[in-house]
C-alpha cells in the first residue's frame, strides 16, 4: 500500500509519514497542490490523505484533479481549518465514513484507510 | 380600584434608554385625556356658559319689557277713561246754555242720560263764576255751597279743567271728582262739577292679567293708594313702597320689598292727572320659566360631560392598552432577535476558535504519537514505561481537547436534515434505553407519561435524539443517586407539542438561569463538563424550529421545556 498525504503543515505530514513508515504504510508527503499534482505524474498511489483546507485550491477540489489523473486512486479527507460549506461538500462528495476531524487517530486513520482501499 | 386599573399603569421600561418618555404609557395616558377632555369640554363648558348667560339676560329684559308694556297699556285705558268722561262734561257745557244748565229738570234729564251712556256718575253740579253751586242733582242738598275758597275751584278757574284725588264721601264710598270750566265770550265762565265712583276704575285694573303675584294700582303723588292693592295696601292707605321718581315715560325698575324680595316695578304718572299707575310683580315668580330651563341646560351640561369623559378614559385606555401590548410583543421579539443574534456571533467565535486550535493539536497529536512510535517500535530503545505514561497522558489530553473542539464545531455545524415522521414515546425511549443501565447503577426513578393524542412529528430523527439525550443526560448530571426523573409532554396548539424533562436535583440559581445556553457555561466544570451540552443543544432545537425553556428552583430542581413544531420548517435553500 502506497499512500500520498497532503497537508500545508510540514510538521504534521512529515510526523504522520514517520509513524505510518513505522507501521508497514509507505506514504509520501507534499505540502502543496502543485507538488501533489507532480507527484502523481511519477508515482502510483493507492490512496490519498487530503486536507480540505490547502491554500490555492481546497482539498476538495484537489481530490477530484487528483481522480482524473487516477481514477482507481481511493481518498480521505482531514479537516481542522475547514469551513462548514467545506464540510458539507466534503461530506457529500467523499462521504463521512471517509471523513476525519483533526486531531486523528492514527489507529483509526489506517482502520479507514483499510476500509477505502477494501471499497 | 384594582380591576379598573389597566395593565400599563405600573409599567416602567428600565431599559428604554434616553427615550423613556416614549415608552411611559401612564404619561401617554394622562397627556391623551387631558388634551381630547380639554378640546372638547372647554368648548362645551364656555357654550353653555355663555349661553346661560345670555338666556337669563334675555329673560330678565323680557319681563322688563312685558312690563312696561303692560303699564303703557293700562295707563292709556286709564287715562281714555277719565279723558272720556272729561269730554263728555265738556260737550253739555258747550251744548248748553248756562241759562239751559240751571234748569232742574234739564240737568236730572242730563245726569240721566250720563248715567246710561257712562255709568258711574254719582251727582253733578253747576257752579257760577263766583263759586257758588247754582243747581245740583245728586244725593246730597248741595246748592248754593260756596267753593270760591277750595283748592280745587282755583285749580280749575286757571287751567280750565280738575281732577280730584280719590277721597271718602259720606256714604264711606271712594270717589273722584272732574270739573269743567266753560268761559263765556263775555269774559265770564261756570264751572260743570261731576262726581265719580271708582268702581269702574277699580274694573279696569282688576281685569288685568299679571303673571308673578303682581300687583296693579294707582297712587297719588303723595303715595296715597287710589285704588285697592293685594299686599301694598288698602284705598287711600299710604303704600309700603318708596314713591317713584317723576318720569315722563312708562319706566320699569328693580326693587327690593321691606322684606327684602325682588320686585319688578312697572310705572308711569298719568298727565293732567295727580295719578301714578303702578303694576308689581314678584321678580322670582316671573323668573320661574328660567330656572326650569336653567335646570335642563345644567343637566345636560352633565350629561354631556359624564358621556364626553367615558368615552375619552376608555378610549384612551383602550388605545394606550393596544399600543403597551405591541410594544410588549417588540420588546419581546428584540429579545428574541438579540438572544439568537449572541447565540450566533457565540457560534461563530467558538467555531473559529476550535478550527485554530485543531491545526496545532494535531502537530502535538503526532509529535507525541511519533514519540510513543520510537519507543514502541524501535528495536534499541528502553521502552521506560514512565516515559510511555507520560507520552499517553499527552495523547488522551490531546484527544480530550479534540472531543471538545469537535463539540464545538457542532454547535453551530448545520448538517443536512432528513424529514421523517416520528413518534415522541418512541424517541425518548430510545434515548431513555442509552441511560438505563446508569438509572440502575444510581437509583435513579424514571417517569414517562406521554398521552396518546400526540400526533406524529415530522422532523429529524438525528437531531431529536441529540436533543433528548443532552436534556436528559443534564438532568441526571444534576440528580444525586437515588433521584426522580419526570418526562411528560402535552399538545401546545394545533401546530405545537411540548415535552418537559423535570429533575429533583439541585437546581439552577436564578443568576444563572439566563446564561444556561451559552457555550462554556457550566455549573459542573469541576466534573469534567465543557458546557457546550446545552448550547448545542439549543441549535439542535432551532434547526429544526423548535424552542427550548427552563425553570428552576434552587435545592427543587429544573424543568426544561422542549416545545417542537408538528411539522419542521425546511430551511431556505434545503427545500426539496
Amino acid at each position: 500500500m502506497k499512500i500520498l498525504l497532503v497537508d500545508d503543515e510540514e510538521d504534521l505530514v512529515s510526523t504522520l509519514a514517520e509513524r505510518l513508515s513505522f507501521r508497514g504504510i509507505d506514504a509520501d508527503w507534499v505540502t502543496s497542490c502543485e507538488d501533489a499534482l507532480k507527484k502523481v505524474e511519477t508515482e502510483k498511489y493507492d490512496l490519498a490523505v487530503l486536507d480540505v483546507k490547502i491554500p490555492r485550491i481546497s482539498g476538495i477540489e484537489l481530490g477530484r484533479r487528483l481522480k482524473e489523473k487516477d481514477p482507481e486512486m481511493g481518498f480521505i479527507f482531514m479537516t481542522g481549518h475547514g469551513s462548514d460549506d467545506d464540510f458539507k461538500a466534503g461530506s457529500a462528495e467523499a462521504g463521512a465514513e471517509y471523513y476525519l476531524v483533526k486531531p486523528v487517530n492514527i489507529e483509526l486513520l489506517i482502520e479507514k484507510m483499510k476500509k477505502v482501499l477494501e471499497d | 380600584m384594582g380591576m379598573l386599573k389597566p395593565k400599563f399603569w405600573d409599567y416602567y421600561d428600565v431599559a428604554a434608554g434616553p427615550y423613556k418618555h416614549l415608552f411611559n404609557f401612564r404619561r401617554i395616558w394622562k397627556w391623551a385625556v387631558l388634551l381630547t377632555a380639554g378640546v372638547s369640554l372647554l368648548p362645551l363648558i364656555s357654550i353653555t356658559l355663555i349661553d346661560y348667560d345670555f338666556t337669563q339676560r334675555a329673560i330678565e329684559s323680557e319681563i322688563m319689557l312685558r312690563t312696561s308694556r303692560l303699564v303703557s297699556n293700562t295707563r292709556r285705558s286709564i287715562s281714555f277713561f277719565l279723558a272720556e268722561r272729561k269730554s263728555a262734561l265738556n260737550f253739555i257745557d258747550h251744548e248748553n246754555t248756562f241759562e239751559e244748565l240751571n234748569d232742574h229738570i234739564r240737568l236730572g234729564e242730563i245726569m240721566v242720560n250720563l248715567k246710561n251712556a257712562f255709568g258711574g256718575f254719582v251727582d253733578l253740579g253747576v257752579i257760577d263764576s263766583s263759586g257758588t253751586q247754582r243747581t245740583y242733582v245728586g244725593p246730597y242738598k248741595l246748592e248754593g255751597k260756596d267753593y270760591s275758597n277750595q283748592d280745587w275751584f282755583r285749580e280749575v278757574v286757571t287751567r280750565g279743567v280738575y281732577i280730584s284725588d280719590v277721597f271718602l264721601g259720606f256714604r264711606r264710598v271712594p270717589h273722584l271728582v272732574i270739573a269743567v270750566k266753560h268761559a263765556l265770550p263775555n269774559g265770564s265762565f261756570h264751572v260743570l262739577r261731576a262726581t265719580l265712583d271708582t268702581d269702574k276704575f277699580n274694573d279696569l285694573l282688576s281685569k288685568l292679567e299679571l303673571s308673578g303675584m303682581g300687583d296693579a294700582f294707582i297712587i297719588n303723588h303723595e303715595g296715597i293708594l287710589q285704588t285697592p292693592s293685594h299686599s301694598h295696601g288698602g284705598v287711600l292707605e299710604k303704600i309700603s313702597l318708596p314713591i317713584p321718581e317723576y318720569a315722563p315715560v312708562t319706566q320699569a325698575l328693580e326693587e327690593k320689598s321691606s322684606n327684602g324680595a325682588p320686585l319688578v316695578i312697572g310705572y308711569r304718572y298719568i298727565a293732567n292727572t295727580p295719578f301714578i299707575l303702578m303694576i308689581v310683580e314678584q321678580k322670582k315668580e316671573l323668573m320661574k320659566p328660567w330656572h326650569k330651563t336653567r335646570l335642563e341646560l345644567l343637566g345636560f351640561l352633565v350629561v354631556s360631560i359624564t358621556i364626553i369623559l367615558g368615552v375619552i378614559l376608555g378610549g384612551a385606555t383602550y388605545l394606550v392598552n393596544r399600543v403597551y401590548l405591541a410594544d410588549q410583543r417588540r420588546i419581546m421579539t428584540l429579545h428574541e432577535v438579540e438572544y439568537s443574534n449572541k447565540m450566533a456571533s457565540i457560534g461563530r467565535l467558538a467555531s473559529g476558535v476550535a478550527h485554530e486550535i485543531n491545526n496545532p493539536l494535531a502537530i502535538i497529536n503526532e509529535k507525541a504519537g511519533l514519540i510513543k512510535d520510537l519507543i514502541t517500535f524501535k528495536k534499541n530503545s528502553t521502552k521506560d514505561p514512565k516515559l510511555i505514561g507520560l507520552v499517553d497522558s499527552v495523547l488522551s489530553s490531546v484527544e480530550r481537547c479534540g472531543r471538545i473542539t469537535k463539540r464545538l464545531l457542532g454547535f453551530v455545524r448545520h448538517m443536512e436534515v432528513s424529514v421523517q415522521p416520528i413518534k415522541l414515546d418512541e424517541i425518548i425511549h430510545d434515548v431513555l434505553g442509552f441511560l438505563d443501565k446508569e438509572a440502575e447503577y444510581r437509583s435513579i426513578a424514571i417517569s414517562v407519561e406521554i398521552p396518546n393524542d400526540i400526533p406524529q412529528l415530522e422532523s429529524d430523527r438525528g437531531k431529536l435524539q441529540q436533543i433528548f439525550l443532552n436534556v436528559i443526560n443534564n438532568a441526571f448530571a444534576a440528580m444525586s443517586d437515588g433521584g426522580h426523573l419526570d418526562i411528560t409532554a402535552r399538545r401546545e396548539d394545533k401546530d405545537f407539542v411540548s415535552a418537559t424533562i423535570t429533575d429533583n436535583g439541585y437546581g439552577i440559581p436564578e443568576e444563572d438561569l439566563e446564561r444556561v445556553f451559552e457555550p462554556f457555561f457550566s455549573t459542573k466544570t469541576k466534573k469534567g463538563g465543557t458546557g457546550l451540552g446545552l448550547s448545542i443543544t439549543y441549535g439542535l432545537i432551532q434547526d429544526i424550529g423548535g424552542r427550548i425553556s427552563v425553570q428552576s428552583e434552587e435545592g427543587k430542581g429544573t424543568s426544561f421545556i422542549i416545545t417542537l413544531p408538528l411539522k419542521m420548517a425546511q430551511k431556505e435553500g434545503s427545500e426539496t
